[in-house]
């Protein structure tokens, strides 16, 4: 490893973070404690916490249908993230918009969204928006193999890469668009492969690996920075809960040896082994590190469930500037 | 002998069953979109129907809404006869102009030698806390285009019967379908029946107001109705099933009877159906009316999603009698 104690254990704790907040969510859900649809991020953390470890408030990132791990990753707040899961005044985006709008603009997070393939052109304006300014960011946005497959993607792909714009295309590839296997929705292995078409590196790397994760995401926003364009950075990764929710809809798309294999591999179990191998984290301080963020999410939840609904009043605010 | 039990499905499984009647009878007519093979559909639109025809007629589709739309087309126009699923009717947005641009024009601009004889069916309406990219009421946006026609059933009956209309029909047909209807039983025939395409339904007859709508607004102005009546208000409920083309007549001679009218939608109100519905009436009973036309539609926001929020967002029954109500002073 040459990363740094100190940043191995700042990607560590986002993982924890993010792994806990999910699966409260998940249950709460279950439980039939928050209204609509949750897409849970539980088996791909390492993704988020590896490129969000290198990211300021000021390096803008769009989000998908799955986004609560990419917000909690860029420093999301439990208790403002689950009032907006409980579509309560506290959320947020005051109750609006719930988990598949979820946003918070000061940590520069454009808002998870709900239209698959609908974020890379929005991350392109915002890639132009640092070039334009002139800063020193970068803009990342996150899609699935599913959205790969939408023209926005595409379209988002050639402008980054003609007006070399300072972003990183970061495609989790968890093996599903919903319960459609990978190779019955696309005809490459790869989607890193479809970087070539566009004149831009395409990487594969290990999205179980934070590590790998992290020295990838390193490179291409170096190059991003330099002015040499976009990389398309491909995580090969899995979704450890079902599509919706974690029991989901029990669809037999996918077996549980399958599950089994990939669980082995578990980002935050894999990670944890390596820190206390090289002696930045003994075992038993983990397991303490999971039992404080437990409680600080649980006061999380608190906060969410005392906070009042939104008068209906507002209603009508915010349409318009 | 006919069966003197009513058989009933949920409005769910209406869909699939059309959609087997469809695929069993046309033997060009084929499924595609996405997860109607494999998972049956994320609504269960299309449960069983893989198992029954196979993956070369029930086709999972990338989530690719403009490849869809485009497929439906193309492969409308060379001599098939597509039903496309299009999940959630929010992402037309994604395939609009192989929608407007393509779909509704393409007969016209070629004088009228192709054929486009293709059945969209998609899911509209809020009410389940899916915020504002999952609830909306689009239908306007269909209507407006001519070459498209739009059905918007109410009840698992119309559902089978307009689905089987649709894919005889050799235009393209929207099928707008209600996510909150979903699990709503009522009675459905076996075997294959027609709703004709373009004509409305008395659904309750009244004398002193007459309330136009659609989809799921149907079962709130009923409910509506059955408030008012307490009151001695008899409201007649005309369900239009049909948007594009639209069964005027049928309201129009309601209105000359009631002499007033309330159009009721869950979609925006501003530019919404009912302002078309209004004029109509203007334009043709304006002798008639003893009120101006009132309309009830949701206020002009996106679909919030706190459940506190969306339900004070929703038109439904109270708010249909109240404006009911209003109108007769
Ligand atoms: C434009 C659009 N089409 C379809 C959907 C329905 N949908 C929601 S999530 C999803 C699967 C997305 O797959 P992928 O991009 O691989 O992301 P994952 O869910 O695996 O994280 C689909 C089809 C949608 N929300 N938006
Ligand atoms: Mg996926």
């Amino acid at each position: 490893m040459s990363l740094d104690d100190a940043t191995l254990l700042d990607i560590h704790q986002r993982m924890i973070r993010i792994r806990t907040f999910e699966t409260e969510a998940g249950r709460l859900m279950e439980a039939g404690k928050i209204p609509g649809a949750l897409h849970l991020y539980v088996g791909q953390e390492a993704v988020a916490a590896g490129i969000m470890a290198q990211l300021s408030n000021e390096d803008w990132i769009t989000s998908t249908h799955r986004g609560h791990g990419h917000l909690i990753a860029k420093g999301g707040e439990y208790g403002r993230m689950f009032a907006e899961l409980f579509g309560k005044s506290t959320g947020y985006c005051k109750g609006k918009g719930g988990s598949m709008h979820i946003s918070n603009m000061d940590l520069g997070m454009l808002g998870a969204n709900g239209i698959v393939g609908a974020g890379p052109p929005i991350a392109v304006g915002a890639a132009f928006s640092i070039k334009y300014r002139k800063v020193n960011n970068v803009a990342v946005t996150f899609f699935g193999d599913g959205a790969s497959n939408e023209g926005s993607f595409h379209e988002a792909a050639n402008m980054a890469t003609l007006y070399k714009l300072p972003l990183l295309l970061v495609c989790e590839n968890n093996g599903y668009g919903e319960y459609t296997p990978q190779a019955n929705h696309q005809a490459v292995v790869d989607v890193a492969d479809r970087a070539a078409g566009y004149g831009m590196p395409g990487v594969v790397v290990d999205g179980m690996d934070a590590i790998a994760v992290y020295e990838s995401a390193e490179a291409a926003i170096e190059r991003a920075k330099a002015g040499e364009g976009p990389t398309l950075l491909e995580c090969k990764t899995y979704r450890f809960f079902d599509h919706v929710g974690i029991r989901g809809m029990g669809l037999a798309y996918r077996t549980d040896e399958e599950l089994q294999e990939w669980q082995k591999r578990d980002p935050i179990y894999m990670f944890e082994e390596k820190l206390a191998e090289q002696g930045v984290l003994a075992k038993e301080a983990a397991t303490k590190l999971h039992e404080t963020i437990l409680k600080e999410v649980q006061e999380g939840i608190k906060f969410a469930e005392n906070s009042p609904d939104p008068d209906p009043a507002t209603l009508l605010e915010d349409v318009y500037a | 002998m006919a069966n003197t039990e009513e058989r009933t499905l949920t409005y769910v499984a209406a869909v699939a069953e059309a959609v087997e009647e469809v695929l069993n009878e046309q033997e060009t007519a084929f499924v595609a979109g996405e997860d109607v093979a494999g998972a049956g559909g994320v609504f269960g639109s299309f449960r069983g129907i893989l198992e029954k025809f196979g993956s070369d007629r029930v086709i999972d589709t990338p989530i690719s809404e403009e490849g869809i739309i485009g497929l439906g087309v193309g492969s409308a126009a060379t001599g098939l006869r597509p039903i496309v699923d299009i999940m959630f009717m929010d992402f037309m947005g994604e395939c609009m102009d192989e929608i407007a641009n393509q779909m509704a024009k393409m007969r016209y601009m070629f004088g009228g030698s192709a054929k486009l004889p293709i059945t969209i069916l998609t899911m509209s309406g809020a009410g389940m806390n899916m915020a504002a990219q999952h609830s909306q009421s689009l239908e306007v946006w269909l209507c407006h285009l001519p070459g498209l026609k739009v059905v918007a059933p109410s009840t698992p009956y119309d559902v089978k019967g307009l689905i089987i209309a649709a894919s005889r029909d050799d235009n393209p047909v929207f099928v707008v379908l209600n996510k909150l209807s979903l699990r709503v039983s009522g009675p459905v025939p076996e075997g294959d029946y027609e709703i004709p395409i373009g004509k409305a339904e008395i659904v309750r007859s009244g004398s002193d107001v007459t309330v136009v709508t659609y989809s799921r607004m149907v079962s709130e102005s009923l409910k509506a109705a059955e408030e008012l009546a307490k009151n001695g208000i008899e409201a007649e409920v005309i369900d239009l099933r049909s948007l594009q083309p639209m069964d005027s007549d049928t309201v129009i001679e309601s209105v000359s009877k009631t002499q007033r009218a309330v159009v009721v939608h869950e979609a925006v109100r501003f530019a919404g159906l009912g302002g078309e519905i209004a004029s109509q009436i203007q334009e043709r009973a304006f002798d008639y009316l003893d009120a101006p036309v009132a309309r009830v539609g949701a206020p002009f926001s996106p679909v919030p999603f706190s459940p506190v929020l969306e339900q004070a967002y929703l038109p439904n029954a109270k708010k249909i009698s109240a404006e009911v109500s209003a109108l007769l002073g």
